[in-house]
């Protein structure tokens, strides 16, 4: 299984050399390392949604609320810092945070205590954050001239040549690997998902393990959200509206599987950066803007049909986790 | 805790059914009626002008549409699959129409073409869940943004008019007096699914797959086909729908019906229809239209913003199907 998994990667990384090797015979310029870095940079936001999401799906569940609780964080933190000027960037990143993890906890608790399924859940906070947006916001926009200096230049600030953003990125990127490989949540994440009856007997708990999976992609996307609202430098209502199937089409090219318990960080980081090259390849090989919406959905169907492939196994049934409920019920 | 106990109490079978009114009562449909009414009432108390027969006509606009492609959808979540693409099938089968109608083509080849779209997309997503075997919930959520991003290729940031005039009747004429087209459509296509559903071979074995898709492969229930003609049917009635739709509006965009998925997924998990498959009707599907449509009308009378509405129906979402979990951990707190 390891080795299918370090196949696909490899794989992937392939296709990804393949593809900016093409573009750059149309576009010289295309695979210089500023314009590839540019790339990450763009990508930071969705790699760091992608993982969140991941985690999520490897326990066999969805978070469909990840783009709605980004645009209510986003909100919330543009218009502190709009109202109160004074509040320390510091706090606000954390309240960010803090925020999207509650709105991840919101989900977590009915996934867990109530055992309504994940899909109908975020479904219905997906609507419910994004209205909360307007509500809070009472429709208006947050314009970058209301926000500070110092909450809009954040991601900006340059590194050791790269942008903060995509430092964040990648800190986050490690913080997951070792989150998944390394502890005790993260195998417990893989176990919930690959075979919830084999988990319950191990002493795992599988319900408080989707919890914590719906707090930490809430609190990704908490982040992502103040990302978001500074690197844009404009907060309103639709921010990232319909955000949330990139994130599951990251995580599916990357190899997760959506049945749970298969998948590895690497995969969504790079399931992330195909996206991320396609939409960026896309202006410059003089291809219009409007093909991307078609050219995902061709790759994901592709991908899916690839990961079915890779992973076939007799009697999986998607959507459906009674193995497990008829132990905890 | 052993697993034995575990697994007797779930599979008790009670000593007595009740008697048939109990039972009837107990239903989530009649619970359901029951808010239907409530927000009925509540909507004739909040605005002067929502008991007039013109505004309720106009009201059900609201619902006719999204309800149509519910009941096929409403099926495929009992066969335990699922179809996100169902609105990017409207805007594709919206702008195929819009095409046909630039070059000149009359209503009956446009309502054709419209209907046929959403056949051909409904066997792409059957042939990709049945024949390839994918999960529905990724591969849908692919051909969505395939078939609402070819309408954006086609469209981009463009807008298509210019309709026959009797294109109009489909979503805009009526039938006798308040009863709109769209509206007899949608009670002629509830009566029809109903049967399908409760009173034929076919609607049974959609039942038996969603229960166990195992049993039904040994029970030599065709699994693959039945699934493949549900896919079809959610694309046909989205193609329907699609030709409403234009119609009433006039016109196409890219972003038509956009998030409507989202919505026919609750009305069909409002109409306890259960989302693990194997259980719901459409009668359940039809009040949980109506309950849709007059919370967004009545919400509509007063002001309300539409994104504020959302909020709305999201808590309804959640909320229906929490209580009757919440309540049932009470009652078995309080032991029996």
């Amino acid at each position: 299984m390891k080795k299918l998994l370090k196949h696909r990667e490899l794989l992937l990384v392939g296709i990804i050399a393949i593809m900016v090797a093409g573009f750059a015979t149309r576009a010289p310029g295309f695979a210089t390392p500023g314009n590839l870095a540019n790339i990450f940079n763009d990508t930071s936001i969705l790699i760091i949604l992608a993982l969140g999401q991941m985690t999520v799906i490897l326990t066999k569940s969805i978070d469909l609320s990840v783009a709605a609780n980004l645009a209510f964080t986003g909100m919330a933190v543009a218009m502190l810092d709009a109202a109160y000027p004074g509040l320390p960037l510091a706090l606000l990143v954390v309240l960010a945070i803090g925020i999207g993890a509650a709105l991840g906890a919101i989900n977590g608790y009915l996934v867990w205590a109530l055992q309504i399924p994940p899909i109908v859940v975020t479904l219905g906070t997906l609507t419910i954050y994004r209205g909360m947006a307007f509500v809070l916001s009472g429709g208006a926009w947050v314009n970058s001239h209301q926000m500070t200096p110092g909450f809009l230049n954040f991601p900006r600030v340059s590194v050791l040549g790269m942008p903060l953003l995509s430092w964040i990125a990648i800190v986050i990127v490690l913080l997951m690997w070792g989150l998944l490989t390394r502890t005790a949540f993260g195998r417990a994440a893989y176990a919930s998902g690959g075979n919830p009856t084999a988990a319950v007997y191990a002493g795992i708990d599988i319900g408080k393990t989707r919890f914590f999976a719906f707090v930490l992609s809430g609190a990704l996307a908490g982040l992502a959200g103040y990302l978001w609202v500074s690197r844009y430098a404009v907060a309103y209502v639709d921010v990232a509206a319909g955000f949330e199937l990139d994130t599951v089409a990251a995580s599916v090219i990357g190899g997760i599987s959506i049945a749970g318990g298969i998948g590895s960080v690497g995969g969504a980081v790079l399931g992330a950066l195909f996206l991320g090259v396609i939409k960026n390849a896309l202006p410059v090989i003089g291809i219009s803007p409007f093909a991307q919406m078609a050219i995902s959905g061709i790759v994901i169907v592709l991908a899916v049909v690839f990961n079915a492939r890779a992973e076939r196994r007799a009697g999986r049934i998607i959507l459906r986790d009674r193995g497990a409920k008829e132990v905890s019920a | 805790m052993s697993e034995i106990t575990e697994t007797r109490t779930r599979q008790a079978i009670p000593d007595r059914l009740g008697t048939p009114v109990s039972r009837l009562l107990g239903s989530w449909e009649v619970l359901l009626f029951g808010v239907a009414v409530v927000i009925f009432i509540a909507n004739s108390f909040a605005s002067p002008y929502f008991l007039n027969a013109w505004n309720l006509s106009d009201a059900t606009f609201n619902f006719t549409e999204k309800a149509m492609i519910a009941f096929a959808m409403a099926m495929l979540v009992i066969a335990g699959e699922i179809d996100l693409s169902v609105a990017a099938i409207i805007a594709l089968a919206s702008t195929a129409m819009g095409a046909a109608a630039q070059m000149g083509i009359g209503t009956p080849g446009l309502v054709a073409i419209g209907i046929g779209v959403g056949l051909v997309c409904g066997a792409i997503n059957g042939t990709l869940v049945s024949v390839l075997k994918l999960p529905s919930i990724v591969v849908t959520i692919g051909t969505m943004s395939l078939f609402r991003g070819i309408s954006y290729i086609v469209l981009g940031d463009q807008a298509y008019g210019k309709y026959p005039a009797d294109f109009a009747f489909f979503g805009q004429g009526y039938v006798f007096w308040v009863f709109s087209f769209e509206f007899v459509l949608f009670i002629v296509a509830a009566v029809i699914f109903g049967i399908v559903l409760h009173a034929t071979n076919f609607g049974r074995q959609i039942f038996v797959i969603g229960n166990n898709e195992f049993a039904a492969r040994f029970s030599g229930i065709p699994v693959e086909r039945i699934k493949f003609k549900l896919f079809l049917l959610t694309g046909l009635m989205s193609g329907i729908a699609a030709v409403c739709l234009t119609s009433r509006l006039g016109s196409t965009r890219p972003s038509i019906a956009q998030g409507w998925e989202l919505e026919i997924v609750t009305m069909v998990v409002l109409g306890g229809v259960s989302i693990l498959g194997g259980a719901g009707t459409i009668a359940g599907v039809v009040i949980a239209a109506f309950v849709m449509g007059l919370v967004t009308f009545g919400l509509g009378l007063l002001n309300v913003p539409g994104i504020v509405m959302s909020i709305f129906v999201g808590l309804l979402l959640i909320i229906t199907i929490a209580l009757p979990i919440v309540a049932r951990r009470i009652k078995h707190m309080s032991g029996k």
